[in-house]
């Protein structure tokens, strides 16, 4: 399978990355090698085979519904590049 | 051209746990901003979601209520996008193998006449933080004390015909969610909100039209207004040589119209797939029978009961059964004065009307259920006559005591029957023209002489002994 320049463009976007216009023929033709690679296990016959969802067999452990959690808000807000009134600030997104 | 409307509502009810689906982080509304976003809810690295076992109990809860298959394997997937509200990058939901498959509720709609509407499916995901658009300096404040509270998304087959069917719906789920104690429904808290699919095709084509998605509408006055804006919109838009597009829309109440927020073109690529970080869910059929026993009595067979051994009207015990609170406040009101109907005319007609003039809800009532039926018990055995009831209602509700108390003070108790009869004998005689009249066959003129005995005795009589020796000296 081979993606084209679009297809980079629009992963990219996707996963807001900022990619430069000149590598863009250079990340189409690796990305399609993992995808060709990928495309090897199509001949595999799995049609006895139900869907896995996780590498692990095992399932989910639950936890109790129980508030176990304090509220750390100013040592993670140290962190954050800009707080107010207890506010995480981040650009404006409304459009 | 006649046309015909197709709705699919998606309903978001916020699950009542204490704490949040992934993580230990309390979920009480109103906190301070970001003082129950944890770790866990901030996305930060290294952190791995663990899932609350009441989350899964209440979506298998819900599953049994509406008689659907209860996924004994279920998988939580990531569901991508990109918007600070949602640090993670991605919202934790589920979907190819959501916890609630197929089942139905049954609608009431016009005369009496019920109607099944499908749920496709109920998954459960995270709810995502709140974002602060008014002015920090050009920016956006994000609050995450919201992020990560439980959700159950209840998705419904294209069912719906009209914005009231729509309606009927979302008060049936909303009801059935209350009655299980999973949700504590409030709309103004954005605990229960929902989004509406909807479409119009010509009547009798098989085939749907294009549907817009309306987002975000938080009350039953809202989903019946925009949606018939919407239904409106399509229509003009068809009939006029136009064409719907397949969107996002938002309704604004106050301009009462939907506009555009994006189209399918711009719409999101959610890029689902399952989440490592969660092993699938197993549920065993032991699990799903333990939590069926503990199941409560659903609306359904409330009302059956209600009518059966209360011996109530269809109609009062489909509105008497309609809230959990407003069942539990007539049937605690019926087993204390021991009178069903009494109890069911006072709470559906004198209570209601009170508690909607002043935007009450049955659990703020000024009169409790013991309190009325105190009074009720009184009215039964004619201690007191029905309009002395509703001063000594009034009164009740003012604050005033119980009805016992209220009768004691202010001295009410009928007239005795020597007193109606001075009454009724001097009515008769001041007024021998109407008596002529009744004694001609005119059984109409009855009325006027029992309105004037009431009056005379403001109110203390009681009419039925009124009726009674009026006829006899009357003959």
């Amino acid at each position: 399978m081979s993606l084209d320049s679009d297809d980079v463009k629009k992963i990219a976007n996707l996963a807001r990355l900022q990619i430069d216009e000149a590598d863009i023929p250079d990340y189409a033709k690796n990305l399609s090698n993992i995808l060709d690679l990928v495309e090897q296990m199509d001949a595999a016959d799995t049609d006895k085979v139900s869907p896995m969802a996780h590498p692990l067999d095992a399932v989910q452990r639950l936890r109790p519904d129980a508030v176990t959690e304090e509220n750390q808000r100013e040592h993670f807000q140290e962190h954050a590049p800009k707080v107010e009134d207890g506010l995480y600030l981040v650009p404006q997104v409304i459009e | 051209m006649e046309w015909e409307t197709v709705i699919g509502l998606e309903i978001h009810t916020q699950l009542a746990t204490k704490s949040k689906i992934f993580s230990g982080a309390s979920t009480a509304y109103g906190a301070v901003p970001n003082t129950q976003a944890c770790a866990v809810d901030l996305g930060l690295p290294g952190v791995l979601p663990v899932l609350n076992k009441e989350v899964v109990t209440m979506a298998i809860k819900f599953g049994l209520a509406i008689g659907a298959e209860v996924a004994h394997r279920s998988v939580f997937a990531r569901k991508n996008y990109f918007y600070p509200d949602l640090p993670k990058g991605y919202q934790i939901s589920q979907m190819d193998l959501p916890i609630v498959g197929k089942g139905s509720v049954e609608i009431e709609i016009e005369d009496g006449k019920t109607k099944i509407v499908g749920v496709t499916r109920a998954h459960l995901e995270e709810d995502a933080g709140k974002s602060l658009h008014e002015d920090y300096h050009g920016m956006t404040g994000i609050d995450l004390n919201r992020a990560g509270t439980p959700l159950l998304e209840i998705v419904s087959e294209p069912d719906m015909r009209s914005a009231k069917e729509a309606v009927a719906y979302m008060k049936k789920i909303h009801s059935l969610v209350r009655y299980l104690e999973i949700s504590d429904g409030n709309m103004q808290e954005g605990s229960f909100r929902c989004d509406a699919n909807v479409s119009v095709r010509p009547k009798g084509q098989k085939e749907f039209g294009t549907r817009t998605e309306l987002k975000n509408i938080n009350s039953f006055k809202f989903v019946e207004k925009a949606i018939n804006i919407e239904v409106e919109r399509q229509i003009d838009i068809i009939e006029s040589g136009g064409k719907i597009v397949q969107e996002t829309r938002l309704y604004d109440a106050d301009k009462n119209e939907t506009r555009s927020m994006r189209s399918k073109e711009e719409a999101m690529d959610y890029r689902y797939f399952p989440d490592p970080d969660l092993l699938p869910v197993e549920i065993t059929e032991d699990d799903i029978r333990s939590i069926e026993k503990d199941l409560p009595e659903l609306p359904a067979v409330k009302q059956a009961r209600f009518e059966k051994d209360m011996g109530l009207s269809n109609y009062d015990a489909a509105i008497l059964t309609s809230d959990k609170d407003l069942a539990a406040f007539f049937e605690e009101a019926a087993n204390k004065s021991g009178q069903a109907k009494l109890a069911a005319n006072w709470v559906i007609g004198d209570l209601s009307g009170r508690l909607n003039k002043e935007d009450k809800s049955i659990t703020d009532s000024p009169i409790t259920a013991e309190m009325l039926a105190g009074m009720i018990k009184r009215l039964a055995e004619n201690a007191i006559t029905s309009k002395m009831a509703k001063e000594v209602f009034d009164a009740m509700w003012n604050g005033e005591g119980d009805a016992d108390q209220i009768i004691e003070k202010r001295g009410l108790k009928p007239a005795d029957s020597g007193e109606v009869e001075k009454i009724i004998d001097e009515i008769i005689a001041n007024n021998p023209d109407q008596v002529e009249q009744f004694k001609a066959g005119k059984g109409k003129v009855m009325g006027f002489f029992v309105g004037q005995v009431m009056k005379a005795s403001k109110g203390k009589a009681d009419p039925a002994q009124v009726n009674k020796i009026l006829s006899e000296k009357l003959k």
